[in-house]
């Protein structure tokens, strides 16, 4: 089970009111963390990353352990704390202007 | 009694205004989608409840909302603007080739005839189109396609189809605008396009009378006379009285003829609506004086509309979605300004009053008239 925080707007979106728990089939990586999220809640696609490419919408950050994994590779599996459920994926609005 | 809902979609959220047909006191009802950008609401005229919404944000990117309840409670629909085959580029603001990527939903056309068929005119400029209330969206690409396109350029606001306009006596005859491209035409549904913007005279381009890039701002028509056209360029107002094939300036004695809304009153078709705002770079209106410059000749003898606006110290804009009209006897003339003021007219223009006062910067005033 992935337990995935996500920011109070994309919360809103998906209605939902605390963290999400997801189970994830296979190794726990950014790409199967986000797939399980968007098959769940459909209307968060294209919110986090881009609908065509897949990739990471620039102003969207993801943290774990108190590490920045925005830059890692989609496929890296996430940390084992992650993947046990022990810490969140948070999936974070970079902090801009505006 | 006719009651009328105004839809105002503001930098940080949406609000749904409503009266009775007097239009003197309203309930204010918002914000919706706080904290998003609402470019742009409005409803079908096929059934008034079912409205759409373009949500955006700059973290979050694009959500295209739905009502069915005229606004009481949301849904959302798809999000997904994917360019028919590989779009290729367009010119940059340096007129470099650049890649045409999907920024936003600007404005959303609901059909005349069917409540789940809707267009959407995005930046980077191009057609969509859905059939099944929002679900799926799909590009008229023979817009973006017909030839012009890699010479297109965006506006200071970027690339963005801004206009669009369905005629109600030619079913398969639609109008949409670009800013800055210029305007055009299509007379089969939106399969196929061609440029209409002979008569408009841009001293920002190399050629002033080019066939494309001059910056359209907005576009207008009565719908019992869909030949009849008003334009609000960069520069200049216009009118056509052949669907575009030729334009003529109609600015005649306004103190700028730059502005972004123009808007056609519900029963006189040759009476219409501009704000005047001085510019290349201010973008406010002319000695500090909101007015609305009202013409009943279809242009060039133009009256300022005062009664009720501010007529001093006053430096807001007025962007091109933030005009509508109504259609109650008595026709209503809304607009919304970036101070987060929504303005009424229950009398044509003769004398305003503020709805509202302090909402975010308004992108966008729609309104509803509801028998």
């Amino acid at each position: 089970m992935i337990r995935v925080v996500l920011p109070a707007h994309l919360r809103k979106l998906a209605r939902v009111d605390r963290e999400v728990e997801l189970e994830v089939d296979g190794t726990a990586t950014q790409r199967s963390v986000l797939d399980a999220l968007e098959a769940r809640y459909p209307m968060l696609r294209g919110t986090i990353r881009d609908h065509t490419t897949q990739q990471r919408r620039p102003f969207v950050r993801f943290f774990a352990c108190e590490e920045d994994l925005s830059h890692e590779s989609p496929d890296a599996p996430l940390p084992d704390k992650v993947a046990r459920g022990d810490e969140p994926f948070l999936v974070v609005g970079a902090m801009a202007g505006g | 009694m006719s009651r009328v809902r105004v839809l105002v979609g503001t930098r940080k959220g949406a609000f749904v205004l409503t009266a009775d047909g007097k239009r003197q006191h309203w309930d204010v009802s918002g914000p919706h989608f706080a904290g998003w950008e609402i470019l742009h609401m409005k409803g079908s005229p096929a059934d008034p409840n079912r409205l759409y919404a373009s949500q955006t944000s700059s973290w979050f990117g694009q959500v295209i909302q739905r009502s069915n309840d005229g606004g009481q409670t949301w849904e959302t629909v798809g999000n997904q603007f994917a360019y028919d085959g590989v779009p290729g580029t367009h010119q940059w603001y340096d007129g470099t080739p650049h890649p045409w990527a999907f920024a936003r939903v600007w404005h959303l056309e609901p059909a005349l005839d069917d409540a789940d068929t809707v267009y959407a005119g995005v930046e980077d400029a191009a057609l969509f189109k859905t059939t099944d209330g929002g679900q799926t969206w799909r590009e008229l690409s023979g817009l973006r396609e017909h030839g012009s396109g890699p010479s297109w350029q965006p506006g200071a606001g970027g690339m963005c189809l801004h206009t669009i306009l369905l005629d109600p006596k030619h079913a398969e005859r639609m109008f949409i605008a670009i800013s800055a491209a210029g305007a055009f035409r299509s007379d089969d549904a939106g399969k196929s396009w061609r440029p209409i913007n002979r008569g408009l005279k841009s001293e920002g381009i190399p050629d002033p009378h080019a066939e494309v890039g001059h910056c359209v701002h907005r576009i207008a028509m009565h719908p019992t006379r869909p030949d009849v056209l008003f334009m609000q360029k960069h520069w200049d107002v216009m009118r056509s009285d052949n669907g575009g094939e030729s334009w003529r300036e109609v600015s005649g004695n306004l103190p700028s003829d730059f502005g972004f809304p123009i808007d056609v009153h519900a029963h006189e078709p040759e009476t219409i609506y501009v704000v005047p705002i001085k510019s290349d770079s201010e973008h406010y209106p002319p000695d500090g004086k909101l007015r609305v410059y009202r013409s009943r000749s279809g242009g060039n003898e133009w009256e300022a509309l005062t009664r009720g606006l501010p007529q001093r110290d006053c430096y807001v804009n007025v962007l091109r979605d933030a005009m509508a009209i109504d259609s109650v006897d008595d026709c209503g003339v809304y607009f919304g300004t970036t101070g987060g003021q929504v303005y009424v007219s229950a009398d044509a223009g003769d004398n305003w009053a503020p709805i509202v006062r302090d909402l975010p910067p308004v992108l966008s005033v729609e309104v509803q008239t509801l028998r």
